[in-house]
């Protein structure tokens, strides 16, 4: 069986996000990247299957050369190889664009099922798995908190907010998951190690046959052209208390005067 | 004259409260651009649902009373709004931004040229365009985004973003939808929908108050004060990744970068620190209160009121207390 990991270089979340002034775009330059912290949780859930049916795992990222260690980062948790798609053209593409790009090198591969994080921490849209699946023409089981692969059929429990759904598909298949379907093991030397030399193969857009033109900020559906910093909050009132509670009528007080009460 | 389409987002009780907001989004979008409002109800049918979109402002309502709807993964939702979009005149949807449904746009944009944007707190009309007020990064960043030109235009609603208005409304116009599912549709099978217990206290994500408990807890018991606390107030129940990971609450309660995002009108933290990934899921709520034993944790630089203290003095004074104050 074959599975495939799309994976995202996010800036550090406790890191400054700096909007560039030009391209109305994040600059991924202004501070620390890192493997996005909810694509730990895909990369888990394919190392399982990997050490349970021998599945070989594969991870795609698109960005640019700098993202090669972002690449590696994911590698080093024992995944067999990697695509990096990387062009100047992508700079600037909305959520449906990306799904555009991830969807053609997805297309190029042979795979059984991709595994995403349900979303990426710095733009968290959640759109992209969904819009690969309908490029694909393939189900969309997403917000996976358990997953389970017999032959070629897949059953997964969707999170939502009254509690799951109980879900089988047939693969291919495309799923994304949330963080409560497994605790992340940490990298070991031996895969840092190995790591480095793992087969890496590096597309442009010319070799997925995607149009430059229909992909980028010159042809993202949605937008955006104006922004500003939050305004920043009035100091609150702050009580202490003395050990017995009395602060709790200070703060019924204060709901009272806000109309919570 | 052209549609402004509302998703509706419903469970076998009737809408949930954030589609009547939408309405109310959709309303004010409408009276600028002087399109009427409809909306959309693909599921099995809740009593007196007609009633209730019509007094919170849909003027006309699809209607697709079907199992189908829920009963396959996305696909028929993405099948049944292309069939309505194709064969009425609708300039712009709107749907919960919430998981689920972020799939049914996402899958619809692609299938008639849409863009999507999420997260919406806002909507105007700018130039005869709407635009979507969204914060980003956590709430440090307020920024405006528009659907391209000849692109279908779709609005993630946040919950809580819009007031619910009732408004003098008639019945809305009922329309029967009418179209064949796809082969595709029926491939992800839903065989069984698990509800967890305490489903009665409302969602994290439209509750007007939510009331949150992080490691300060200390253990899963201090979950049941919260709990307690909650159901003074008539609010959710939400947790920090440090609690959920703990196995002291379920995760789908988990506020967070990883997890949920919330904006009520009134957040109540106890034993929470504020580290920068809670307080991305956190920081757009209308009113903070944090309770924490330590007076230099970071939540009470967003705190509209903090208590320094220990959250089982302060806690279970404050249930007293407003307890007393209600009566």
């Amino acid at each position: 069986m074959k599975v495939i990991v799309p994976v995202k270089r996010v800036p550090d979340t406790a890191g400054d996000k700096v909007i560039d002034e030009a391209s109305l775009t994040l600059d991924r330059d202004a501070g620390d990247a890192v493997l996005c912290p909810v694509n730990e949780f895909a990369i888990e859930e394919a190392v399982k299957l990997k050490e349970a049916t021998g599945a070989e795992v594969t991870v795609l990222l698109i960005g640019p050369e700098a993202a090669q260690t972002t690449i590696r980062k994911a590698l080093s948790y024992g995944l067999d190889g990697a695509i990096q798609v990387t062009d100047d053209a992508i700079a600037g593409s909305d959520a449906l664009g990306t799904a555009r790009i991830l969807a053609a090198a997805l297309a190029d591969e042979e795979f059984d099922l991709v595994i995403f994080g349900n979303q990426s921490t710095d733009a968290r849209t959640s759109l992209v798995p969904a819009a690969v699946a309908e490029l694909l023409d393939m189900p969309s089981l997403t917000y996976a908190r358990f997953l389970e692969v017999d032959g070629d059929s897949v059953t997964v429990h969707r999170e939502h907010e009254e509690g799951w759904d109980v879900v089988e598909s047939t693969l291919p298949a495309v799923v994304s998951v949330v963080e409560a379907i497994n605790e992340p093991r940490y990298p070991n030397f031996k895969g840092i190690m190995a790591a480095k030399n793992k087969p890496l193969a590096v597309k442009s857009l010319a070799d997925l046959g995607v149009d430059a033109a229909a992909v980028g900020s010159g042809d993202a559906a949605a937008t955006m052209y104006e922004f500003e910093p939050r305004p920043p909050k009035a100091a609150g009132t702050i009580v202490e208390d003395d050990g017995s509670g009395s602060a709790a009528s200070d703060l019924a007080d204060w709901m009272e005067e806000q109309k919570f009460i | 004259m052209a549609q402004i389409l509302v998703l509706i987002d419903h469970n076998e009780d009737g809408p949930r409260k954030v589609s009547l907001q939408m309405l109310t989004a959709a309303r004010r979008v409408a009276a600028e651009t002087g399109d009427t409002v409809a909306a959309a109800w693909l599921g099995e049918d809740a009593d007196d649902a007609e009633e209730e979109l019509g007094a919170n402002g849909a003027q006309v309502l699809y209607w697709w009373d079907s199992e189908d709807a829920d009963g396959y993964v996305t696909l028929p939702k993405v099948e049944a709004l292309a069939t309505i979009i194709d064969e009425h005149d609708v300039s712009a949807l709107l749907f919960a931004s919430s998981n689920h449904t972020k799939d049914v746009a996402a899958r619809l944009a692609i299938r008639i040229d849409g863009g999507v944007i999420t997260d919406a707190t806002d909507l105007a009309v700018e130039d005869g365009t709407i635009v979507a007020t969204k914060e980003v990064f956590g709430g440090a960043t307020i920024t405006k985004s528009r659907v391209a030109d000849g692109k279908f235009p779709i609005f993630g609603i946040s919950a809580n973003a819009f007031p619910r208005e009732q408004v003098d409304g008639d019945l809305p116009e009922l329309v029967d939808i009418d179209f064949d599912l796809s082969e595709a549709a029926t491939k992800a099978v839903v065989t069984s929908v698990e509800k967890e217990a305490s489903a009665d206290r409302p969602d994290i994500g439209e509750a007007a108050i939510v009331i949150a408990g992080g490691r300060g807890l200390g253990n899963e018991d201090g979950f049941e004060l919260m709990e307690e606390l909650a159901d003074v107030l008539g609010a959710g129940v939400g947790a920090s990744r440090a609690a959920t990971d703990a196995g002291w609450y379920p995760h789908r309660y988990q506020i967070g970068q990883t997890g949920r995002t919330i904006s009520p009108m009134l957040y109540m933290g106890s034993g929470i620190s504020g580290a920068i990934q809670h307080r991305a899921g956190m920081q757009t709520s209308q009113n903070i209160v944090a309770i924490n034993k330590d007076a230099e944790a970071p939540i009470f630089q967003i705190a509209d009121f903090g208590v320094v203290g220990d959250l089982y003095d302060v806690v279970p004074a404050l249930v007293e207390e407003l307890r007393d104050r209600k009566g």
